[in-house]
């Protein structure tokens, strides 16, 4: 498995929506590197033949009757946004100007 | 009304608290009282809470104290926990309090909605003495990486009191709360519960609603008990336990026999499986030493000890490293400045939301918070994720093959909770790969959803810190934690002489300048 370097470090942190200084990406490129050094034996572990598990203890079918319950008003649901307007939640441009 | 003074009345544990409110020997705004003052005089030290909730709680106090004081049917309807106060982790959400998972992300937020587990204690009428430290959104192991100060440890305030739950454990082991809520998503209920000298429990994933609890890690968080006794933590597991339809992954089964199964401790016949792989090599000796006494105690008290073997521990922690940071990766996009929380607004540039999102998620998250996003963010990769993601899964198979295997043989499996005693502040700070060695006894409970019971089992010959002991039995057996840990409880507590946090150091007021005036209320 190939190791994790600073330009891997710098394009998951734009895919991750983190901006990062370049201090940071040195930083953070030199502490994954040994976790992920450190996780690889993970990859020998099990052969095709195990089935993966992604749930502890799977419960299938969950439903519940189909009928309205508890909904925040829009004020409720607004309460906590850093910006809003007309009973919106208000965000910064979402296209680039071009 | 009380005999007692109010450093006594701190000490009681939940049921007997619970006992004199019933018997109408003391009040709960008296108690409540009590713990807000003890908060006052020593949290400045140990910085478990991060809000108090004083007001509301000596609300809900003498809301209990009117009705029993009125008597009737609605005296008689009271749960049994009624007036009895407890502090949350906050990473839960409550109304009328901040919630911030010790992140700058949330700073200030407040909650539209209670979590289930909140719901249920306000049906009880349990006074919420307020919201605990813990790391940011749950993410460690020393509550170190909290935006707001670590917490420290009230058996030395040099060192850690353990982690993600550090609030709760402290504040419980401090005498600022009989009770506390914690999260447990690989060992963060029950680590603090070993270094602090106080029982934390794991419930069966599924056992206790997760509605509420800020998201970590969806397939491994789950809620449980932080208390002074086993009984109290079965106590509280009933209040808060049992299903509920806002979580997909609430289980309905009852859980209603755990209080009876703390009460009714009995371990003859009963078979106990060493687990191989998780004590030995790596594990301070102190540590080890405790745990064996442990085990000639149960061993006296009539169970067999039989040693067990699951060879793919050793692949838990790397797995729990691959499949936590993924899911941390998803569940904390949502904090993108724009729904809740903070937004920051990118130093110059055009100010599009995807800039304005990365600036908001570089100033509002900590380093172990970016640190596993992209470790997350790299393991789900195109590419990557075969390799890491999907065998990771496949070693979650492999160690509930094991721990099946396990309970083949053996009705309860022991080990000690954590390798070591708590380490000094700051110590392992810098470097995150020792920081999660902590959890290495503790994750694998997680990755299998069993449920794990963490009890005080003494303090460690060379530093004098204490040694938590581990119990773990297969899904939906919590009740048989709560008769094997109540068993060993009493038979160390009467080798002690008496409970543990007997002998942690007396943490007292800082001294008053000689200008100030003593205030009443304390002890």
């Amino acid at each position: 498995m190939a190791a994790i370097n600073r330009d891997d470090v710098a394009h998951l942190a734009r895919l991750a929506h983190i901006e990062m200084s370049a201090e940071e990406l040195d930083r953070m490129a030199g502490e994954l590197a040994v976790i992920v050094d450190s996780v690889k034996s993970v990859s020998e572990a099990a052969g095709d033949d195990v089935p993966a598990t992604s749930h502890p203890i799977p419960l299938n079918n969950v439903f519940r009757e189909d009928v309205v319950g508890h909904t925040f008003t829009a004020e409720q649901a607004l309460s906590g946004a850093p910006d809003s307007f007309e009973g919106r939640f208000k965000v910064p441009a979402i296209l680039d100007e071009d | 009304m009380t005999e007692l003074n109010n450093s006594e009345l701190i000490r009681l544990s939940a049921a007997q608290l619970a006992a004199k409110l019933a018997a109408r020997e003391v009040t709960s705004v008296e108690v409540t009282q009590a713990y807000l003052d003890r908060i006052a005089d020593v949290d400045g030290q140990v910085n478990a809470f991060l809000h108090v909730n004083a007001e509301e709680a000596l609300a809900v106090a003498a809301e209990v104290d009117a009705i029993r004081a009125a008597g009737g049917a609605e005296a008689e309807a009271l749960h049994e926990l009624a007036g009895v106060p407890i502090a949350v982790k906050d990473l839960i959400v409550t109304i009328g309090q901040p919630t911030t998972a010790g992140s700058k992300i949330l700073e200030g937020w407040h909650s539209p909605y209670d979590a289930t587990v909140i719901k249920r204690l306000r049906a009880a009428k349990m006074p919420i003495l307020g919201k605990t430290n813990l790391d940011e959104f749950a993410m460690g192991s020393s509550t170190e990486h909290s935006a707001y100060g670590p917490t420290r440890n009230p058996w030395d305030l040099d060192r850690i009191p353990g982690g993600s739950g550090g609030g709760s454990a402290a504040a419980v082991a401090a005498f600022e709360a009989p009770l506390a809520l914690g999260t447990d998503t690989g060992g963060s209920i029950r680590q603090p519960g070993a270094v602090t000298g106080t029982v934390g429990m794991k419930p069966t994933y599924g056992a206790v609603s997760r509605y509420g609890a800020i998201a970590m890690a969806s397939s491994l968080d789950q809620i449980g008990p932080v208390s002074r006794t086993v009984l109290d933590s079965a106590l509280l597991q009933e209040v808060i336990g049992g299903h509920d339809p806002f979580d997909s992954t609430s289980l309905t089964d009852p859980f209603d026999t755990l209080v009876a199964a703390a009460k009714t401790g009995n371990v003859t016949g009963m078979k106990i499986g060493i687990i191989k792989e998780l004590h030995g090599e790596g594990y301070q000796a102190g540590v080890e030493n405790r745990f064996n006494e442990s085990l000639e105690l149960l061993k006296e008290a009539g169970a067999e000890i039989v040693e067990v073997s699951c060879p793919n521990f050793k692949y838990a922690l790397g797995a729990y490293y691959l499949i936590m940071p993924s899911e941390v990766s998803s569940n904390l996009a949502k904090f993108d400045g724009v729904r809740y929380g903070l937004r920051v607004l990118p130093k110059d540039g055009p100010m599009t939301i995807e800039r304005v999102m990365a600036a908001t998620r570089a100033a509002g998250f900590g380093d172990e918070v970016k640190r596993r996003i992209i470790l997350g963010t790299y393991a789900l990769s195109a590419g990557y994720y075969d390799a890491y993601y999907g065998s990771a899964q496949k070693v979650r198979t492999l160690i509930q093959r094991d721990f099946e295997a396990a309970f083949a043989q053996a009705d309860v499996l022991i080990s000690p909770t954590a390798p070591t005693t708590a380490f000094k502040l700051g110590e392992k700070l810098d470097d995150p790969l020792a920081m999660y060695l902590n959890d290495v006894a503790t994750i694998p409970a997680n990755m299998a959803g069993i449920p794990g019971l963490s009890l005080p089992g003494g303090l460690a010959d060379e530093d004098g810190l204490p040694v938590g002991i581990q119990l773990l039995a297969p899904a939906r057996e919590d009740a048989r934690l709560y008769r094997v840990g109540a068993v060993l409880e009493s038979l160390l507590e009467e080798k002690w002489g008496g409970p543990l946090l007997d002998r942690a150091p007396v943490l007292k007021a800082p001294v008053l300048d000689s200008s100030s005036t003593i205030a009443g209320g304390s002890n």
